[in-house]
């Protein structure tokens, strides 16, 4: 499985992929380039990975989601140069019952932020560029980490 | 000839040090907490804290986690995906 993709997601191909004759329904959650972030406002941003430990974490974490309630998930987080308005990472969750596809859903992008790597750099429309650092923006230092320590 | 140990950098580390991955001697060092005081002291690398996420072989390592040059090395700045 690739989670990581280069080019625009396919909300369409998700859904598809988490669809079957006994799931009575999918819930999702798609995380679109915003156009401001902390008072300023974003013009474009630029996704970069550390691809096989991130492709490693995002399969982790869509793993734990299908052991721990009974439905089938699928995941994309883009990389690269992103407009406002695109997608950034989509998040499909098929299950019998709308709680446990909602509940894994919430699951699935909420240990995403937590635990890939992967890093955001925003182009403000004043022309400057910035590495996005969740400490700056709120979230205290030591808050982040990514769980699964050795 | 002593070892090296090759540290791989991303997004704002590899900007502050000015290159995707960097070439540290082992010698002295033998945990991930040495490693990190060892890259603190190069020029621009200030800004990597002590708690800086360190992953190796793809799995995040505490300060006392061993590091040898076979391993696969990374410095995480903090994350912001999603």
């Amino acid at each position: 499985m690739t989670f990581l993709s280069g080019s625009p997601i396919e909300l369409g191909t998700l859904l598809g992929e988490v669809a079957a004759p006994g799931r009575g329904g999918i819930a999702s959650f798609v995380g679109l380039v915003r156009d401001h972030h902390g008072g300023r406002k974003v013009s474009a941003l630029s996704y970069s990975a550390y691809e096989p430990m991130a492709e490693e974490i995002c399969g982790q974490i869509v793993s734990e989601a299908e052991t721990r309630w009974p439905v089938r998930v699928a995941l994309r987080h883009r990389l690269g140069d992103l407009a406002v308005g695109e997608v950034a990472v989509a998040v499909a969750v098929g299950g019998d019952h709308r709680e446990e596809a909602f509940a894994a859903c919430r699951y699935v992008i909420e240990e995403v932020k937590r635990r890939v790597p992967i890093w955001k750099r925003e182009t403000y429309v004043d022309g400057t560029e910035e590495w996005v650092d969740p400490a700056n923006s709120g979230v205290g230092i030591g808050e982040w980490g990514m769980g699964d320590v050795r | 000839m002593n070892s090296m140990l090759t540290v791989r950098l991303f997004a704002r580390y590899a900007e502050l040090l000015g290159a995707p991955e960097v070439r540290v001697s082992a010698e002295g060092i033998a945990t991930v907490g040495d490693l990190l005081a060892r890259l603190r002291s190069f020029p621009g690398a200030g800004a990597i804290g002590p708690g800086t996420l360190v992953a190796v072989n793809l799995r995040q390592a505490r300060a006392d986690a061993p590091v040898s040059p076979e391993d696969e090395i990374a410095l995480l700045p903090p994350l912001a995906g999603g």
